[in-house]
Protein backbone atom coordinates (compact mmCIF):
# COMPACT_ATOMS: atom_id res chain seq x y z
CA UNK A 1 0.00 0.00 0.00
CA UNK A 2 2.69 2.50 0.98
CA UNK A 3 5.30 1.07 -1.34
CA UNK A 4 4.59 2.77 -4.63
CA UNK A 5 5.79 0.60 -7.50
CA UNK A 6 5.35 0.59 -11.22
CA UNK A 7 2.00 -1.15 -10.87
CA UNK A 8 0.45 1.90 -9.20
CA UNK A 9 1.48 4.17 -12.03
CA UNK A 10 0.34 1.69 -14.67
CA UNK A 11 -3.02 1.38 -12.95
CA UNK A 12 -3.37 5.16 -12.93
CA UNK A 13 -2.58 5.18 -16.63
CA UNK A 14 -5.16 2.47 -17.29
CA UNK A 15 -7.83 4.37 -15.34
CA UNK A 16 -7.21 7.62 -17.20
CA UNK A 17 -7.08 5.78 -20.54
CA UNK A 18 -10.43 4.16 -19.82
CA UNK A 19 -11.95 7.49 -18.81
CA UNK A 20 -10.79 8.95 -22.11
CA UNK A 21 -12.31 6.03 -24.05
CA UNK A 22 -15.58 6.42 -22.14
CA UNK A 23 -15.54 10.13 -22.96
CA UNK A 24 -15.28 9.34 -26.66
CA UNK A 25 -17.96 6.65 -26.58
CA UNK A 26 -20.58 8.39 -24.52
CA UNK A 27 -20.16 11.93 -25.74
CA UNK A 28 -23.43 13.71 -26.43
CA UNK A 29 -22.07 17.24 -26.49
CA UNK A 30 -19.68 18.73 -28.99
CA UNK A 31 -16.62 17.54 -30.82
CA UNK A 32 -14.24 19.58 -28.66
CA UNK A 33 -14.87 17.22 -25.74
CA UNK A 34 -13.88 14.32 -28.00
CA UNK A 35 -10.58 16.08 -28.74
CA UNK A 36 -10.07 16.57 -25.00
CA UNK A 37 -10.69 12.85 -24.45
CA UNK A 38 -8.01 12.09 -27.05
CA UNK A 39 -5.66 14.32 -25.07
CA UNK A 40 -6.52 12.31 -21.95
CA UNK A 41 -5.69 9.07 -23.77
CA UNK A 42 -2.33 10.44 -24.91
CA UNK A 43 -1.69 11.56 -21.34
CA UNK A 44 -2.29 8.03 -20.07
CA UNK A 45 0.16 6.68 -22.64
CA UNK A 46 2.69 9.26 -21.45
CA UNK A 47 2.22 8.10 -17.87
CA UNK A 48 2.93 4.52 -18.90
CA UNK A 49 6.05 5.46 -20.87
CA UNK A 50 7.49 7.64 -18.12
CA UNK A 51 6.85 5.11 -15.36
CA UNK A 52 8.48 2.32 -17.36
CA UNK A 53 11.38 4.64 -18.14
CA UNK A 54 11.96 5.43 -14.49
CA UNK A 55 11.47 1.97 -13.07
CA UNK A 56 13.55 0.19 -15.72
CA UNK A 57 16.27 2.87 -15.64
CA UNK A 58 16.04 3.49 -19.38
CA UNK A 59 15.85 6.95 -20.90
CA UNK A 60 14.15 6.01 -24.18
CA UNK A 61 10.70 6.20 -22.64
CA UNK A 62 11.10 9.85 -21.77
CA UNK A 63 12.38 10.62 -25.28
CA UNK A 64 9.31 8.96 -26.75
CA UNK A 65 7.12 10.91 -24.36
CA UNK A 66 8.60 14.08 -25.81
CA UNK A 67 7.69 12.95 -29.32
CA UNK A 68 4.17 12.01 -28.24
CA UNK A 69 3.87 15.48 -26.73
CA UNK A 70 4.83 16.99 -30.08
CA UNK A 71 2.33 14.89 -32.00
CA UNK A 72 -0.39 15.67 -29.45
CA UNK A 73 0.18 19.41 -29.82
CA UNK A 74 0.08 19.17 -33.62
CA UNK A 75 -3.04 17.03 -33.50
CA UNK A 76 -4.81 19.47 -31.19
CA UNK A 77 -3.96 22.40 -33.47
CA UNK A 78 -5.15 20.65 -36.63
CA UNK A 79 -8.26 19.25 -34.95
CA UNK A 80 -9.30 22.60 -33.55
CA UNK A 81 -8.72 24.23 -36.95
CA UNK A 82 -10.98 21.62 -38.57
CA UNK A 83 -13.62 22.24 -35.89
CA UNK A 84 -13.46 26.00 -36.48
CA UNK A 85 -13.90 25.53 -40.24
CA UNK A 86 -16.77 23.12 -39.71
CA UNK A 87 -18.50 25.50 -37.32
CA UNK A 88 -18.06 28.31 -39.82
CA UNK A 89 -19.62 26.26 -42.59
CA UNK A 90 -22.48 24.54 -40.80
CA UNK A 91 -23.07 26.53 -37.64
CA UNK A 92 -22.91 23.61 -35.25
CA UNK A 93 -20.38 21.19 -33.86
CA UNK A 94 -22.79 19.06 -31.87
CA UNK A 95 -22.11 15.38 -32.25
CA UNK A 96 -25.70 14.45 -33.03
CA UNK A 97 -26.06 17.04 -35.76
CA UNK A 98 -22.88 16.12 -37.60
CA UNK A 99 -24.37 13.41 -39.77
CA UNK A 100 -23.38 14.37 -43.29
CA UNK A 101 -22.03 10.89 -43.97
CA UNK A 102 -25.21 9.19 -42.80
CA UNK A 103 -26.72 7.21 -45.65
CA UNK B 1 8.44 5.96 1.69
CA UNK B 2 5.14 7.17 3.14
CA UNK B 3 5.56 10.72 1.83
CA UNK B 4 5.92 9.47 -1.73
CA UNK B 5 2.87 7.28 -1.29
CA UNK B 6 0.86 10.14 0.20
CA UNK B 7 1.68 12.53 -2.63
CA UNK B 8 1.11 9.82 -5.23
CA UNK B 9 -2.36 9.08 -3.92
CA UNK B 10 -3.27 12.77 -3.63
CA UNK B 11 -2.14 13.67 -7.15
CA UNK B 12 -3.56 10.56 -8.80
CA UNK B 13 -6.91 11.05 -7.03
CA UNK B 14 -7.05 14.64 -8.29
CA UNK B 15 -6.06 13.46 -11.77
CA UNK B 16 -8.72 10.75 -11.92
CA UNK B 17 -11.50 12.94 -10.55
CA UNK B 18 -10.67 15.78 -12.91
CA UNK B 19 -10.47 13.35 -15.85
CA UNK B 20 -13.97 12.17 -15.00
CA UNK B 21 -15.11 15.77 -14.76
CA UNK B 22 -13.61 16.54 -18.19
CA UNK B 23 -15.92 14.05 -19.83
CA UNK B 24 -18.91 14.52 -17.54
CA UNK B 25 -19.31 18.22 -16.92
CA UNK B 26 -22.13 19.99 -18.72
CA UNK B 27 -20.22 23.13 -19.54
CA UNK B 28 -17.41 22.83 -22.04
CA UNK B 29 -15.45 25.66 -20.42
CA UNK B 30 -15.51 23.70 -17.17
CA UNK B 31 -14.21 20.69 -19.09
CA UNK B 32 -11.24 22.72 -20.24
CA UNK B 33 -10.59 23.89 -16.67
CA UNK B 34 -10.60 20.31 -15.41
CA UNK B 35 -8.34 19.31 -18.30
CA UNK B 36 -5.84 21.92 -17.09
CA UNK B 37 -6.11 20.56 -13.54
CA UNK B 38 -5.53 17.06 -14.87
CA UNK B 39 -2.41 18.10 -16.77
CA UNK B 40 -1.02 19.91 -13.74
CA UNK B 41 -1.52 16.95 -11.41
CA UNK B 42 0.02 14.54 -13.92
CA UNK B 43 3.03 16.80 -14.31
CA UNK B 44 3.32 16.88 -10.50
CA UNK B 45 3.37 13.07 -10.65
CA UNK B 46 6.13 13.18 -13.26
CA UNK B 47 8.20 15.47 -11.04
CA UNK B 48 7.49 13.18 -8.09
CA UNK B 49 8.65 10.10 -9.98
CA UNK B 50 11.87 11.76 -11.09
CA UNK B 51 11.21 12.99 -14.63
CA UNK B 52 11.48 16.69 -13.88
CA UNK B 53 12.13 17.84 -17.43
CA UNK B 54 9.05 16.12 -18.81
CA UNK B 55 6.92 17.47 -15.98
CA UNK B 56 7.94 21.01 -16.78
CA UNK B 57 7.58 20.47 -20.53
CA UNK B 58 4.10 19.08 -19.97
CA UNK B 59 3.25 22.15 -17.95
CA UNK B 60 4.48 24.45 -20.73
CA UNK B 61 3.13 22.57 -23.73
CA UNK B 62 -0.15 21.24 -22.43
CA UNK B 63 -1.27 23.89 -19.96
CA UNK B 64 0.38 26.82 -21.67
CA UNK B 65 -0.42 25.99 -25.27
CA UNK B 66 -2.90 23.19 -25.84
CA UNK B 67 -5.37 23.95 -23.06
CA UNK B 68 -5.33 27.66 -23.82
CA UNK B 69 -5.96 26.79 -27.49
CA UNK B 70 -8.96 24.71 -26.41
CA UNK B 71 -10.19 27.56 -24.27
CA UNK B 72 -9.85 29.99 -27.17
CA UNK B 73 -11.82 27.76 -29.51
CA UNK B 74 -14.53 26.99 -26.96
CA UNK B 75 -15.07 30.66 -26.20
CA UNK B 76 -14.84 31.70 -29.86
CA UNK B 77 -17.39 29.17 -31.09
CA UNK B 78 -19.89 29.96 -28.33
CA UNK B 79 -20.71 26.35 -27.62
CA UNK B 80 -20.06 26.50 -23.91
CA UNK B 81 -23.59 25.92 -22.70
CA UNK B 82 -25.35 23.01 -24.25
CA UNK B 83 -28.93 22.16 -23.54
CA UNK B 84 -28.46 18.44 -23.92
CA UNK B 85 -26.34 16.97 -21.25
CA UNK B 86 -24.16 13.95 -21.11
CA UNK B 87 -26.74 11.23 -20.73
CA UNK B 88 -29.30 13.11 -22.75
CA UNK B 89 -32.52 11.21 -23.03
CA UNK B 90 -33.28 12.48 -26.50
CA UNK B 91 -31.47 10.29 -28.93
CA UNK B 92 -28.45 8.10 -29.14
CA UNK B 93 -28.91 6.80 -25.61
CA UNK B 94 -28.91 3.31 -27.05
CA UNK B 95 -25.14 3.58 -27.34
CA UNK B 96 -24.61 4.03 -23.62
CA UNK B 97 -24.85 0.40 -22.38
CA UNK B 98 -22.67 -0.94 -25.19
CA UNK B 99 -20.15 1.85 -24.69
CA UNK B 100 -19.99 1.20 -20.96
CA UNK B 101 -19.55 -2.56 -21.48
CA UNK B 102 -16.79 -2.07 -24.05
CA UNK B 103 -15.00 0.44 -21.81
CA UNK B 104 -15.18 -1.89 -18.82
CA UNK B 105 -13.79 -4.73 -20.93
CA UNK B 106 -10.94 -2.48 -22.06
CA UNK B 107 -10.21 -1.52 -18.44
CA UNK B 108 -10.14 -5.09 -17.19
CA UNK B 109 -7.96 -6.16 -20.09
CA UNK B 110 -5.52 -3.42 -19.17
CA UNK B 111 -5.61 -4.56 -15.54
CA UNK B 112 -4.90 -8.15 -16.58
CA UNK B 113 -1.94 -6.98 -18.65
CA UNK B 114 -0.62 -4.84 -15.78
CA UNK B 115 -0.91 -7.70 -13.32
CA UNK B 116 0.57 -10.34 -15.58
CA UNK B 117 3.63 -9.01 -17.35
CA UNK B 118 7.14 -10.06 -16.52
CA UNK B 119 10.47 -8.76 -17.79
CA UNK B 120 12.77 -10.80 -19.92
CA UNK B 121 15.88 -11.67 -17.88
CA UNK B 122 18.40 -10.27 -20.37
CA UNK B 123 16.34 -7.21 -21.25
CA UNK B 124 18.60 -4.59 -19.72
CA UNK B 125 21.47 -5.09 -22.13
CA UNK B 126 20.98 -2.23 -24.54
CA UNK B 127 19.32 0.30 -22.28
CA UNK B 128 20.26 3.94 -22.29
CA UNK B 129 20.93 4.42 -18.64
CA UNK B 130 18.99 7.07 -16.83
CA UNK B 131 21.61 8.65 -14.62
CA UNK B 132 25.14 8.53 -15.89
CA UNK B 133 27.62 9.94 -13.41
CA UNK B 134 25.18 12.10 -11.54
CA UNK B 135 23.94 14.14 -14.48
CA UNK B 136 20.55 15.75 -14.08
CA UNK B 137 17.47 14.52 -15.88
CA UNK B 138 17.53 17.41 -18.34
CA UNK B 139 21.21 16.90 -19.04
CA UNK B 140 20.87 13.21 -19.78
CA UNK B 141 17.78 13.74 -21.96
CA UNK B 142 19.72 16.32 -23.97
CA UNK B 143 22.64 13.94 -24.30
CA UNK B 144 20.42 11.28 -25.81
CA UNK B 145 17.95 13.46 -27.72
CA UNK B 146 20.54 15.43 -29.66
CA UNK B 147 22.71 12.45 -30.54
CA UNK B 148 20.82 9.20 -30.94
CA UNK B 149 17.43 10.67 -31.73
CA UNK B 150 18.45 13.73 -33.73
CA UNK B 151 16.64 12.65 -36.90
CA UNK B 152 13.42 11.97 -35.04
CA UNK B 153 13.84 15.29 -33.30
CA UNK B 154 14.10 17.16 -36.59
CA UNK B 155 11.22 15.12 -37.97
CA UNK B 156 9.04 16.19 -35.05
CA UNK B 157 9.96 19.77 -35.87
CA UNK B 158 8.73 19.13 -39.40
CA UNK B 159 5.50 17.72 -37.98
CA UNK B 160 4.98 20.92 -36.03
CA UNK B 161 5.68 22.99 -39.15
CA UNK B 162 3.17 20.99 -41.17
CA UNK B 163 0.61 21.35 -38.39
CA UNK B 164 1.14 25.09 -38.27
CA UNK B 165 0.80 25.49 -42.03
CA UNK B 166 -2.23 23.22 -42.05
CA UNK B 167 -3.98 25.16 -39.30
CA UNK B 168 -3.31 28.45 -41.06
CA UNK B 169 -4.47 27.15 -44.45
CA UNK B 170 -7.61 25.63 -42.94
CA UNK B 171 -8.75 28.67 -41.03
CA UNK B 172 -7.63 31.36 -43.47
CA UNK B 173 -10.58 33.13 -45.03
CA UNK B 174 -10.34 35.40 -48.02
CA UNK B 175 -13.02 38.02 -47.59
CA UNK B 176 -14.56 39.55 -50.71
CA UNK B 177 -15.75 43.11 -50.97
CA UNK B 178 -13.16 44.39 -48.56
CA UNK B 179 -11.11 47.45 -49.45
CA UNK B 180 -7.52 46.96 -48.48
CA UNK B 181 -4.49 49.14 -48.86
CA UNK B 182 -2.32 47.88 -51.74
CA UNK B 183 1.24 49.08 -51.53
CA UNK B 184 2.13 47.81 -55.00
CA UNK B 185 -0.58 49.76 -56.75
CA UNK B 186 0.23 52.86 -54.69
CA UNK B 187 3.90 52.79 -55.52
CA UNK B 188 3.50 51.87 -59.18
CA UNK B 189 1.09 54.71 -59.85
CA UNK B 190 2.50 57.02 -62.50
CA UNK B 191 1.63 60.36 -63.98
CA UNK B 192 0.11 58.85 -67.11
CA UNK B 193 -2.62 56.86 -65.44
CA UNK B 194 -2.94 59.01 -62.37
CA UNK B 195 -3.47 62.49 -63.79
CA UNK B 196 -5.80 63.50 -66.56
CA UNK B 197 -5.72 66.88 -68.17
CA UNK B 198 -9.14 68.21 -69.05
CA UNK B 199 -9.98 71.16 -71.20
CA UNK B 200 -12.60 73.06 -69.27
CA UNK B 201 -15.10 74.94 -71.41
CA UNK B 202 -16.14 78.34 -70.29
CA UNK B 203 -19.43 78.48 -68.37
CA UNK B 204 -19.96 74.73 -68.72
CA UNK B 205 -17.56 73.31 -66.22
CA UNK B 206 -16.48 69.75 -66.07
CA UNK B 207 -18.18 66.68 -64.73
CA UNK B 208 -15.92 64.54 -62.63
CA UNK B 209 -16.67 60.85 -62.23
CA UNK B 210 -14.89 59.22 -59.44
Amino acid sequence: MFDIGIGHYLTLGAVIFTIGVVGIFLNRKNVIVILMSIELILLAVNINLVSFSIFLNDLSGQIFTLFILTVAAAEAAIGLAIIVVYYRNSGTIRVEEIDNLKG
Amino acid sequence: MPAHAFFFYVFSLIAIVSAIMVTASKNTVHSVFFLILDFISISCLFILIGAEFLGMIMLIVYVGAVAVLFLFVVMMLNVAQQKNQWFGATSGSKHIPVGMIVSLIIFFELLIVIGGWKLKPDLTNDFINLSTSGATNTHSIGNVLYTDYIHLFQLSGMILLVAMIGAIVLTFRQRTGLKRQSYISQISREKDNGVELVNVKNKVGVKIDV
